[in-house]
């Protein structure tokens, strides 16, 4: 008797995870909390006005490949939202979702972009203007790890397509030129918010390098007073790439809801947000409207110039590859 | 006064301040650092910080994990420490080994063990989710790391306070008649019981402030599966400084009030060793005077 009302405790311990329905949850890396925080209760709120149904919205935040593995693992993740491709590219090859996943949703599945830019102390001692500037001696840069973080892997990137796009730009001046850059970082922190502490709390380095969008929230967070913000002339476009889990929502039979959180990230109202969150949107109307905020920028995408995300990450990112060869030599 | 010390009076005291100008850098300015950042903009900020929902929610999750980790890892560790320290038995050193394995692996290394048991490309864990059982990434992992992780510090105290005390009063009630139960219950609990508490305040003190296990295991579904100090680490990631040394306060109290009770639980059982080796004692001194 005991022993059957102790299983009968377990099971609804086990079970109350799956019961709650018309819920969604929503993985997603750690500086998109202040987006989400506002996009939730604006979907909620259309979602309410078409349907006249309610869905709550649990989020997860953690550092991005931390999460996107999580989801591989079991973590019963509706919706991932992500800051590289090669994240959900994960869930494809471990079956959770189609190998075509980007061609479902408009933009390749990418709501909205960044950019790499570049946070100097106030008066820009130093005079850094373009990725050159970083690698000269005296200049000390802070990068976060680009082998656990995406803000760290789209830095790297950054600077390298930069070598490469200069006058007279080669692979191997490229690689000289993000050798000499990382040469100069005194810290290699885990990820993009350890780096900002590092920087604007522990008063470490000259230049800090992060997503523009995270540029305007330590711009909130700590006032505007001790930093300029430089944009380089060219840098690379950060895609936010975002995937139903098919697995998931199949299961518990929350595709309709999941398919049209998404969607709506393209509504006006999902791209106001996300602008007003400093991300850049896709929605030529919005863009022109928030204009002023968002300085013209030349970018270029990690495809048009390193092939797929699959070929970086095995040539540069990978044990052995091109990073820790000029990581361990400096 | 007689002391032991050799040295001059200023090798002393210079040798004290040392240690308590380290005390202080290290242990008591950390503390202090933390109450001064929770409460530095106000009482008000520092109350809604620990009643907002998922502040609420972190808390409960860890007061379950802790009131299930703790009174399982009572019932383990005494007969474990029971099983070692009163029989002698073919595996014995390699289960004393194994108790200890949880104080040996890094917790990262546990949760993952826990990952590639129940995650979902494992036998197990695809077969939990067919059947609609989430394991990891939900409550019942993170009871289950914390479990790991706290296993050893009962039985860890328990062993050598038994092996101290010897199985003479058990056997002298056997003889007389006792019932295996009565033996625990009146002789071997009484006996034990301040060693057990001391061992049930550090399980409970690690169950509440485990990170790195219950972090792998979390999956961080906020107001779901955080417990406080997960919940403090995304709150400081997110620049909320404010709510994150409020909850890491609360983790600094809970502390402060364990070593309290700790220091209390620890001055009786010194003094209930003192008098169990005194009772060894005269009885040893009856005995032989009892000898012709």
């Amino acid at each position: 008797m005991k022993l059957r009302a102790f299983a009968g405790v377990l099971a609804a311990l086990l079970s109350a995870h799956v019961l709650a329905d018309a819920s969604l949850l929503n993985v997603s890396y750690d500086v998109m909390r202040d987006f989400y925080k506002d996009y939730n209760p604006a979907f909620q709120k259309a979602y309410k006005a078409k349907t006249g149904e309610t869905v709550t919205i649990q989020q997860s935040h953690g550092g991005s490949s931390k999460q996107a593995l999580s989801v591989a693992n079991g973590l019963a993740a509706d919706v991932i939202t992500m800051n590289q491709a090669s994240d959900i590219d994960l869930l494809a090859t471990r079956g959770l979702i189609p190998a075509n996943w980007s061609s479902r949703l408009p933009n390749a599945s990418v709501p909205f972009t960044s950019t790499t830019v570049f946070l100097v102390r106030k008066g820009n001692p130093h005079k850094v203007r373009d990725w050159n500037d970083l690698a000269k001696p005296g200049v000390q840069v802070i990068i976060p790890n680009p082998k656990t973080s995406g803000n760290g892997r789209y830095t790297y990137l950054a600077a390298w397509g930069a070598g490469l796009k200069q006058p007279g730009g080669s692979e191997a001046k490229a690689r000289a030129l993000v050798t000499g850059i990382f040469k100069n970082v005194p810290v290699l922190d885990g990820g993009g918010r350890a780096a900002t502490t590092t920087f604007m709390q522990r008063q470490i380095g000259d230049v800090l390098v992060t997503f523009e969008n995270e540029a305007e929230l330590i711009a909130r967070e700590f006032g505007r007073g001790s930093f300029e913000i430089v944009y380089p002339p060219l840098s690379v476009l950060a895609e936010n790439p975002v995937a139903i889990v098919d697995k998931v929502v199949d299961k518990k039979g929350s595709r309709k809801q999941a398919e049209d959180y998404l969607r709506f990230l393209w509504s006006t109202e999902g791209q106001t947000i996300a602008a007003q969150n400093y991300l850049r949107p896709q929605d030529k109307a919005v863009a022109q409207k928030f204009d002023a905020q968002f300085p013209y920028v030349k970018t270029f995408t990690v495809q048009s110039v390193f092939g797929s995300w699959a070929a970086v990450n095995q040539k540069h990112f990978a044990d052995g590859g091109v990073f820790d060869q000029i990581y361990s030599k400096r | 006064m007689a002391t032991l010390t050799t040295e001059s009076r200023p090798v002393r005291y210079a040798l004290t301040a040392v240690a308590l100008v380290f005390l202080f850098l290290f242990l008591l300015l950390p503390l202090i650092g933390v109450f001064w950042e929770a409460l530095h903009k106000g009482w008000q900020l520092y109350l809604s910080a620990l009643v907002e929902p998922e502040a609420l929610s972190a808390i409960k999750l860890t007061l379950i994990s802790a009131a299930i980790a703790v009174p399982l890892n009572l019932v383990f560790g005494v007969a474990a420490a029971w099983a070692i320290a009163r029989f002698e038995f073919r595996g014995k050193s390699l289960l004393t080994t194994l108790i200890d394995l949880p104080f040996a692996v890094s917790p990262v290394v546990a949760g993952l063990m826990f990952i590639l048991l129940f995650g979902a490309n494992t036998v197990a864990g695809s077969w939990l989710q067919d059947h609609g059982l989430q394991v990891i990434f939900a409550v019942p992992g993170i009871v289950l790391a914390t479990v790991f992780v706290t296993f050893p510090f009962v039985a860890r105290e328990l062993i050598p306070l038994m092996q101290s005390q010897g199985a003479d009063e058990e056997q002298a009630a056997i003889v007389l008649g006792a019932s295996g139960w009565q033996t625990f219950r009146k002789v071997t609990l009484p006996n034990i019981k301040w060693g057990l508490l001391y061992g049930v305040i550090l399980t409970n003190a690690r169950a509440m402030g485990e990170f790195g296990a219950v972090s792998v295991v979390s999956g961080h579904i906020r107001g779901e599966t955080n417990t406080i100090p997960l919940h403090v680490e995304i709150l400081y990631n997110e620049y909320n400084f404010v709510g994150a040394f409020a909850c890491a306060s609360l983790l600094a109290l809970l502390a402060l009030v364990t070593l309290l009770v700790k220091s209390l639980v620890e001055w009786r059982l010194h003094r209930q060793q003192q008098a169990s080796t005194l009772r060894t004692a005269e009885a040893r001194m009856q005995a032989q005077a009892a000898q012709p």
